[in-house]
């Protein structure tokens, strides 16, 4: 059925694909690669910071739909999440702020909080939604004197776990520190005293047991960032 | 003396460029969003890793405690680039030079309905350089496919900014299975046309070299 330069054909073609696919590991991996990649990841940062906006509010949904057990995720198991102790607890303030006195967990909850029902979305595709109270970023970054005319905001976990955002998201009415979940405080497991909720990005930004909030004109590296993940990852 | 040319198939520099583009960008897109569909299935089954894109998955365990999921995402949202540069190159070049005009229309269910039967009992002749129903209809359907991607590819990278769409498509979860629908169909449509062109490979010459001839003693195609 086939002549010759059919037979030649058909195994070009497949010697294309193979290059592509089979080999896709030697490609991906080769320090070229990494690079072009990176650099793409960059312009992307750029893309998605214009397509952005501090106003457009992420969508929210009613209460009924919010998730009670939500799903724990990190690179370790729940029982070896950080255990914070209330009385013992302080959050450290750095860079660009007036006054980087540390918060005991009495005055957070002092500060003024509100409620959203949002989506939270994965970059490994799932997604989940759930209710969440706290202060706006906002309203703190403004009470502790930081200059909000500054790039980003950076943060660090217990669990050594470090991530930063914009300063435009940072600012953003949705982006809360989320001291309850559920009505209830929210739980160890889920980053007890509070977790940094951001409706505005990827989930892997929405940092869990933060420790250390800093203000900065140097973009603050990422956890995940570090790992080839996308910077700005945004949604 | 050579038998006189009966057929002629020319393809304008752009839309080589533009189609190539397109192949490579497809060839990309697919095997790392497999990868990453791979992270998180829709649907019981997972695509064998030979098949994806995004490293050997235990070099990146080594080097980022990541089974690949991030090279996977850094190569989708490069490609991405590719395809819509190519894309665009396409339909513009299509429209502007009167292509789409020429090559795909007209078409309508009669007439792909009527070559349908026709290729499926072996009776379908292939014309050099002249596109039958079901080719066009198919060349239509695969533009808009990819025009389908690029609106649930959106939905789902930007589902705040740009939530309307992600609404439009039945939410995030939503997008999702229509990402995979329209990929599902592009991958259908590569299947059906590289085996078309290995069947017929002038069409492949064309497409590369800009210009394929059939002559009266060696028809194109059977």
């Amino acid at each position: 059925m086939l002549d010759l330069p059919r037979r030649h054909l058909l195994r070009g073609g497949l010697s294309l694909g193979g290059l592509t696919f089979l080999t896709g590991c030697d490609i991906s991996d080769t320090d070229a690669v990494q690079r072009a990649l990176a650099a793409v990841s960059r312009w992307n940062d750029r893309v998605q910071a214009a397509l952005f906006s501090g106003t457009r509010l992420a969508p929210t949904f009613d209460e009924r739909l919010a998730v009670k057990d939500f799903r724990y995720n990190a690179w370790y198991p729940a029982e070896k999440a950080p255990r914070l102790d209330a009385d013992t607890y302080r959050l450290r303030l750095g860079g660009l702020i007036a006054d980087k006195r540390p918060w005991m967990v009495r005055d957070l909850h002092a500060l003024p909080q509100e409620s959203q029902v949002t989506r939270h979305v994965c970059v490994e595709g799932w997604n989940m939604i759930g209710k969440w109270s706290g202060t706006p970023l906002r309203v703190f970054l403004e009470r502790v004197g930081a200059d909000t005319s500054a790039r980003y905001v950076g943060y660090e976990c217990a669990d050594g776990y470090y991530e930063g955002m914009d300063m435009a998201t940072a600012l953003h009415p949705q982006t809360i520190m989320a001291f309850s979940q559920s009505d209830a405080a929210i739980k160890q497991k889920h980053g007890f005293p509070f977790k940094l909720r951001i409706p505005t990005k990827l989930g892997f930004k929405n940092a869990k047991w933060v420790t250390t909030i800093f203000v900065t004109n140097t973009q603050p590296r990422g956890f995940w960032p570090d790992r080839g993940y996308n910077w700005f990852s945004g949604i | 003396m050579s038998a006189p040319v009966i057929a002629e198939q020319r393809h304008h520099f752009l839309l080589r460029l533009a189609h190539w583009s397109q192949a490579l960008a497809i060839l990309v897109m697919v095997g790392s969003g497999w990868r990453i569909y791979n992270q998180e299935p829709i649907f019981p089954f997972r695509f064998p890793v030979e098949l994806t894109l995004g490293g050997g998955i235990k070099q990146t365990l080594s080097r980022s405690n990541d089974p690949g999921v991030a090279n996977a995402i850094a190569w989708h949202f490069a490609g991405m680039w590719l395809l819509l540069a190519g894309f665009l190159l396409f339909v513009l070049y299509g429209v502007l030079s009167g292509h789409f005009r020429r090559a795909y229309f007209p078409v309508g269910p009669k007439s792909v309905l009527r070559d349908f039967i026709a290729a499926a009992t072996f009776r379908l002749p292939h014309t050099l350089g002249v596109y039958n129903a079901v080719q066009r209809a198919l060349y239509i359907g695969v533009l808009a496919a990819v025009l389908m991607m690029f609106v649930s590819g959106l939905a789902i990278w930007k589902p705040v900014q740009l939530a309307w769409i992600t609404f439009l498509l039945g939410g995030f979860q939503g997008a999702r299975i229509v990402h995979f629908m329209f990929m599902a169909a592009i991958v259908g449509f590569v299947i059906v046309h590289v085996a078309l062109v290995a069947i017929v490979p002038k069409t492949l010459q064309s497409m590369v070299l800009g210009r394929a001839t059939a002559r009266a003693h060696a028809p194109a195609g059977e």
